[in-house]
């Protein structure tokens, strides 16, 4: 099939029967899609915000990302009393790094040898956006947002990560006012590293736990 | 705003189906937990949410539950738990 796939010549514009990337205009927008369209067009309309606005507003929205969370904990985990800041108060140790966090109550939680920490949002997809920016796709599904919170050990293992039966495994549903963060636990081998070398294996999945760090 | 509970305390999350929007989720309700902590006052977003100013402030508490307590044949480890962030008018002492 992929043969036969490429073997004409690629000199036209062409999509072959359909592509794979769904496009997401063609569903036709849903009731609470069109309000939020009629919102949007009576704000500007009424000069509450300029079209400009609300594009700013996005496009800062969608260019945070999970970077600055990887410093955070690169930091804490080489810092033992900015760790403890940040279980005692997140808000206030992020905003030592210059990340404001909003109104929501940033709670860490710790992975240690005994304890595994996933989070989730069962009602919508409620996430730490200030530190890890958008959710992924995943994140949002209702797969992963009604199973996580029934079945962890099995969902972790689809991701990956076999938890020891003596380990306890603690969801979060996030669902009100507190977004958390997860400091997983660092990996042996790791103990000559600067916060740098640190950052780059604490990946998004490892900050929401459904995976842990490793050294490869 | 006083607490009335405190970490430690068992509580109740109210049975009830009150229509609009509601942040305590449905398999919740009913069940019982402890109290992990006070997490402060905020505007009670059931209000927000239709654009009432949310006052008085209510104040919402940590709450976590034995998973083996809240789905009949989970199958994970007895101090597997789920902690649920819950405003304090959905909580009854158990």
């Amino acid at each position: 099939m992929a043969e036969e796939r490429g073997a004409h010549e690629h000199n036209h514009d062409h999509d072959h029967d359909l592509t794979f990337q769904p496009n997401i205009e063609d569903s036709e927008p849903g009731l609470y899609e069109l309000m939020t369209y009629a919102i949007r067009e009576l704000l500007i309309e009424k000069d509450h915000l300029t079209p400009e606005e609300l594009r700013l507003a996005q496009e800062k929205v969608e260019s945070l990302e999970r970077s600055d969370g990887s410093k955070v904990i690169a930091k804490a985990w080489s810092d033992p009393d900015y760790k403890q800041r940040l279980l005692d108060d997140g808000n206030a140790a992020l905003a030592e790094l210059g990340i404001d966090a909003g109104a929501a109550k940033m709670t860490v939680v710790e992975n240690t040898e005994k304890v595994q920490n996933v989070v989730v949002c069962t009602l919508c997809s409620c996430y730490p956006r200030a530190v890890l920016g958008m959710p992924p796709d995943w994140y949002r599904s209702k797969s992963y947002r009604s199973r996580v919170v029934i079945e962890p050990r099995e969902v972790l293992k689809e991701f990956g990560t076999v938890l020891p039966e003596g380990k306890t495994v603690r969801v979060h549903d996030s669902l009100a006012d507190l977004r958390y963060l997860v400091i997983p636990q660092r990996p042996e081998g790791t103990d000559d590293w600067n916060e740098e070398q640190l950052a780059a294996i604490v990946t998004r999945d490892t900050m929401v736990g459904v995976t842990n760090p490793s050294v490869s | 705003m006083s607490n009335n509970f405190a970490p430690g305390d068992s509580v109740k999350v109210r049975q009830t189906h009150p229509p609009g929007h509601r942040r305590t989720p449905y398999y919740i309700r009913g069940k019982v937990g402890q109290i992990e902590r006070v997490c402060g006052d905020f505007p009670n977003p059931e209000e927000l949410a239709y654009g009432f100013d949310g006052l008085p402030k209510k104040t919402l508490y940590r709450v976590r539950f034995r998973q083996k307590d809240v789905w009949e044949n989970y199958s994970g480890a007895e101090t597997d738990t789920v902690d649920v962030d819950i405003y304090e008018h959905w909580l009854l002492p158990a």
